[in-house]
């Protein structure tokens, strides 16, 4: 570690170096129209191996603008972010598309399946984009794809179309496309958003049962509902880390 | 009176013939589309409308090979559809098919250049030829300086014309459009219409589903469904 950041400015940072996801003083600034927006002002943030976070808070207080940095989607304007102890803040856009995806698996609230893709073909999607070390042989390929399916129970739809399946089996597809990559974390962006809940109660209970299996994840939600199901809450105002507790939740 | 740009008389990139589909229930059989005959010409632009649940998208699906479960016959550029195998139509269906989602279906973790490989990943093209092509695509539809971005960044007109780029790159036979305005206002709309009348004044074959009549005038014929039958 070469930088030393002012990690007093936070209560709520831990201060293990080993982080999985470790964020200091991440600012973003958007500007359009010469009008400056401050999405992010001083997010301080560490997620550490194994757990399950659920970000929440108002629309417009940066959670989305969180997840996209989190996710290499996005760059900070100012800050140290540092995945799987790679610093990754300034990485260019390339090198940060081959860090996202290794290390990253998303699930969205509108699945993003493709319509004319089989449910086994939109899984290995994402696993085609590997190349140069990361490249994956045929059969390897397969394996992790038939393993993801598995895991989200079904492997006994492969041959059909999203069109074909119910709203909840088409978020249980996308799960097992973020999966099927082995990534260091899951994000999720409102995974429940578009699905009736009880639905959205089985997607959430399918997330548990991968963090029980040892998934990293942070899950941006704006119900409270869904937030109990992780065991960390963090939650954001006005681009700031104002609340980060755990979840109590009865034995 | 602009000239159809098609040749009624040369062999169909589309023939169905009494095409049915029905679902079982408890009563016997539910019928969601019923005697479907239709010939689709080469370079036709052909628009199905019809109320909800009229069998719009089943018959885009079917179409499309992403249905497979229906009686009666699919010829695709004379290849029978109805008597092929998953794999075969697949194959088929990669060759000869481009769709265009109402809701884009653009993967939001890749970028607009990303996206635009995912058809040819799955068409066996070699990588030069690949990103030529893609190349080619973004300068065609003015993108070249949004390649890099990621959908969230772009409006929903510009993820649907991302969307329709992802459909022609590869060079398909046949075009199908399901309510591809639906989420666009009507600016947006107008442009992604007028880019599929190019398109198909460029020669390709464009089977729509929409609701809206002004869309509807953009194509060559409108066919009318109901309750399963061709009106």
């Amino acid at each position: 570690m070469t930088t030393s950041t002012s990690t007093a400015a936070s209560p709520y940072v831990a201060t293990n170096a080993d982080s999985l996801i470790r964020m200091r003083g991440i600012k973003k600034v958007f500007v359009t129209d010469e009008v400056e927006t401050h999405a992010l002002v001083d997010v301080h943030l560490d997620v550490q191996q194994g757990e399950f976070v659920a970000i929440s808070g108002p629309s417009g207080c940066g959670k989305t603008t969180l997840l996209s940095i989190l996710g290499l989607l996005d760059a900070p304007s100012d800050g140290e972010y540092r995945l799987a102890n790679e610093a990754v803040s300034d990485l260019t856009p390339f090198e940060r598309a081959r860090v996202r995806n290794r290390q990253i698996g998303f699930i969205f609230q509108a699945f993003n399946l493709i319509g004319d893709l089989t449910v086994y073909e939109n899984v290995e999607l994402p696993l085609t984009y590997r190349t140069g070390d990361a490249a994956l042989d045929p059969a390897e390929r397969k394996r992790r794809v038939i393993d993801a399916l598995e895991r989200v129970g079904m492997s006994h739809r492969t041959n059909h179309y999203p069109a074909q399946l119910s709203g909840g089996q088409q978020q249980r597809v996308a799960v097992a496309r973020a999966v099927a990559g082995e990534p260091a974390i899951l994000l999720a962006d409102e995974p429940t958003g578009n699905l009736d809940s009880q639905n959205g109660e089985a997607v959430m209970s399918l997330l548990q049962e991968l963090h029980k299996g040892g998934a990293t994840i942070c899950m941006v939600t704006h119900d409270p509902r869904y937030a109990e199901f992780a065991d960390r809450s963090v939650h954001l105002f006005d681009g700031r880390v104002v609340d980060d507790t755990a979840v109590a939740r009865a034995v | 009176m602009t000239a159809p740009a098609f040749s009624a008389s040369a062999s169909p990139v589309v023939s169905l013939r009494n095409v049915e589909k029905s679902h079982r229930t408890s009563g016997g059989a539910t019928y969601v589309l019923r005697r479907i005959t239709i010939d689709v010409a080469p370079g036709e632009f052909v628009t199905i409308m019809g109320p909800s649940g009229a069998g719009k998208s089943t018959l885009l699906a079917i179409l499309g090979m992403l249905d497979a479960e229906f009686t009666g016959e699919y010829f695709l550029r004379g290849h029978p559809v109805h008597a092929m195998k998953h794999e075969q139509r697949r194959a088929l269906a990669r060759e000869h098919i481009g769709f265009v989602f109402q809701q884009y279906h653009l993967l939001d973790e890749l970028t607009v250049a990303e996206n635009l490989h995912v058809p040819l990943d799955y068409r066996g093209i070699g990588k030069s030829e690949r990103a030529s092509r893609v190349a080619d695509i973004l300068d065609r539809f003015n993108m070249v300086g949004k390649k890099d971005l990621y959908p969230r960044q772009l409006s929903g007109g510009q993820q649907q014309l991302v969307g329709i780029a992802r459909a022609v790159i590869g060079e398909p036979s046949l075009i199908l459009a399901d309510e591809p305005t639906g989420n666009l206002h009507s600016a947006q709309a107008r442009e992604i219409m007028e880019l599929f009348a190019r398109l198909n004044a460029a020669g390709t074959t464009i089977v729509q589903v929409t609701h809206s009549d002004e869309n509807a005038r953009f194509g060559h014929r409108t066919i009318h469904l109901k309750d399963g039958w061709m009106e």
